[in-house]
């Protein structure tokens, strides 16, 4: 009897474990913004949708496919968050810590206005001849997609932390999170390397995008949903840290079918969120937070 | 080694927003000397020594090092011609380990080509940085976190330092300790400022001393001339 219960918990395990990984994928940026600039980026979602409608039109005006469409995507996202930085929050922060807030939800307004124009209100997907495939696994039938989300973000996860481990401006990104003014006594031009972890976060957000529309259909205000869930993942994994931000997205991934298995589907998300609640009350900082 | 540049501060006037802190001061360190900044609590000191970093800009007056104006410079520009503080409060990155503290040092474009000759520098220093060079550094103690501050400025490649109260709230012999360090990094041929509270500190180790009360200079000799009674006069006011 326990068996045979355990032996079907072996679907939602698995596709709990890979949809987390989306989930990572689309915190990790949000995570690198707040853990340097102390900034909640309410705009996150919003700017990983860009990256889904980008991928959106590159496969229906050209033919690119969506995975493809990154070597235009990733850069393209890179220069509007390094703009974003250098041009309006590092201007805000300097009058009060709530302006960059305030300028994030305007941001947040008008992509979202602005694909609603484009692209009208309807849900649109990046529909490939590999969305739809699955294959089996411990006998579990999981998209390739799945498969495919949960890949992208261990290998930006762990880029990320050995870009901020190793380099000098990863080095400099993370000092400059823990003492601004120590990090300025070392010639580290904070204004730059701010700018440089925002555009860093922007690039993980077009992946993010991309591998979401393979994953689910969205629409403009689909960023909000997912900007929830970020919110999420970032609270059970700590903030600011890479590894525990993946970690965080596999527990809330594992949280909401788990959830859907035992308590009906309808309850998915209650049971997430409720896990969220408990590390709220519990361990405040997060699993991996200090 | 490092070619000499004089720093040179004249009729500087800073202000914390309306509230003036420094008042037409004026100061010079030549190259290869250690001179002593003396005060009291909120007499203006680390205001001068961070608006020789470039944390504060004067209102007034200027900043020079060598032949260049330096008054309007961030932080960064600073270090980058290489003067390096060493701030008050052990301000290290606590949750980096001692190696990677030291690397930031480096950070500046012109220390970067130099960082294992700098590192072998600080090493032989500090031993004991070496030793824990895998830790992270909130896992010093306070003396050591306080080296690992002073390694990372000389990783900077520093030609003039800058030491904001090296000594506050540690144990005489860790003090000792970090004053012989002092004295083998001037003898490197670093030119050395530093902030002291213990007048009878400041006059054994410098070659020169300022005084400062309220914002103001009020006193510039050579210690050798100087008198405790004097300074404790100027400081005192009695």
């Amino acid at each position: 009897m326990v068996l045979e219960v355990l032996g079907d918990l072996s679907t939602p395990v698995i596709m709990g474990l890979l949809l987390g990984g989306l989930y990572a994928l689309i915190a990790l940026g949000l995570s690198l913004v707040f853990g340097v600039m102390k900034l909640i980026n309410i705009a996150h979602g919003d700017l990983v949708v860009f990256g889904s409608y980008f991928a959106y039109a590159a496969m229906t005006m050209w033919g690119i496919d969506p995975i493809l469409s990154l070597v235009m995507g990733v850069p393209l996202l890179f220069i509007i968050g390094f703009a974003i930085q250098k041009y309006l929050m590092s201007r805000a922060f300097a009058v009060s810590m709530e302006a960059p807030l305030i300028i994030a939800i305007g941001i947040s307004l008008i992509l979202q206005n602005t694909y609603q124009i484009i692209w009208s209100p309807m849900s649109r997907g990046l529909t490939t001849s590999y969305s739809l495939g699955g294959f089996s696994l411990g006998g579990a039938v999981v998209p390739i997609v799945y498969l495919l989300d949960f890949i992208a973000a261990l290998v930006v996860m762990l880029l990320l932390r050995e870009f901020l481990k190793r380099t000098y401006l990863g080095k400099a990104i993370s000092a400059a999170s823990q003492d601004k003014r120590g990090a300025h006594l070392m010639g580290i031009n904070t204004g730059r390397v701010y700018a440089f972890a925002f555009a860093i976060a922007m690039a993980t957000a077009a992946i993010a995008g991309v591998f979401l529309g393979l994953t689910f259909p969205f629409t403009p205000t689909s960023g909000v949903s997912f900007l929830i869930i970020a919110f999420g993942v970032i609270i059970i994994g700590g903030l600011g840290s890479m590894l525990g931000t993946f970690i965080g997205g596999l527990v809330l991934g594992l949280a909401q079918t788990l959830g859907g298995y035992f308590l009906g589907a309808a309850a998915q998300m209650l049971f997430a969120y409720l896990i969220v609640l408990v590390v709220l009350a519990v361990r405040p900082q997060g699993i991996f937070g200090r | 080694m490092s070619q000499a540049a004089s720093l040179k501060i004249s009729n500087i006037d800073v202000f914390y927003g309306t509230f003036q802190a420094l008042w037409d001061v004026s100061l010079v360190v030549k190259p290869g000397e250690i001179v002593a900044l003396i005060g009291s609590n909120a007499s203006g000191k680390s205001t001068l020594i961070n608006t020789i970093s470039g944390v504060m800009h004067p209102a007034r007056g200027t900043a020079e090092f060598g032949d260049q104006d330096i008054s309007t410079l961030d932080p960064f520009q600073i270090v980058t011609l290489g003067i390096s503080q060493v701030p008050e409060g052990r301000r290290i990155f606590p949750e980096m380990t001692v190696l990677d503290n030291l690397i930031l040092g480096s950070y500046n474009r012109r220390a970067r080509p130099k960082k294992e000759q700098n590192l072998k520098m600080v090493y032989e220093l500090f031993p004991l940085l070496k030793e824990r060079k895998n830790q992270l550094a909130k896992t010093l103690s306070g003396g050591e976190q306080q080296m690992l501050v002073i390694g990372r400025g000389l990783m900077s490649d520093p030609k003039l330092m800058l030491f904001d109260e090296v000594s506050l709230g540690l144990a005489p012999i860790v003090i000792d300790a970090l004053y012989k360090a002092l004295r083998e990094i001037r003898a490197r041929g670093i030119t050395i400022l530093f902030v002291e509270q213990n007048v009878r500190r400041s006059l054994k180790e410098a070659d020169r001393a300022y005084i400062m009360k309220a914002g103001r200079i009020v006193l510039d000799r050579n210690v050798a001339e100087l008198q405790e009674e004097e300074i404790q006069k100027a400081y005192f006011g009695v």
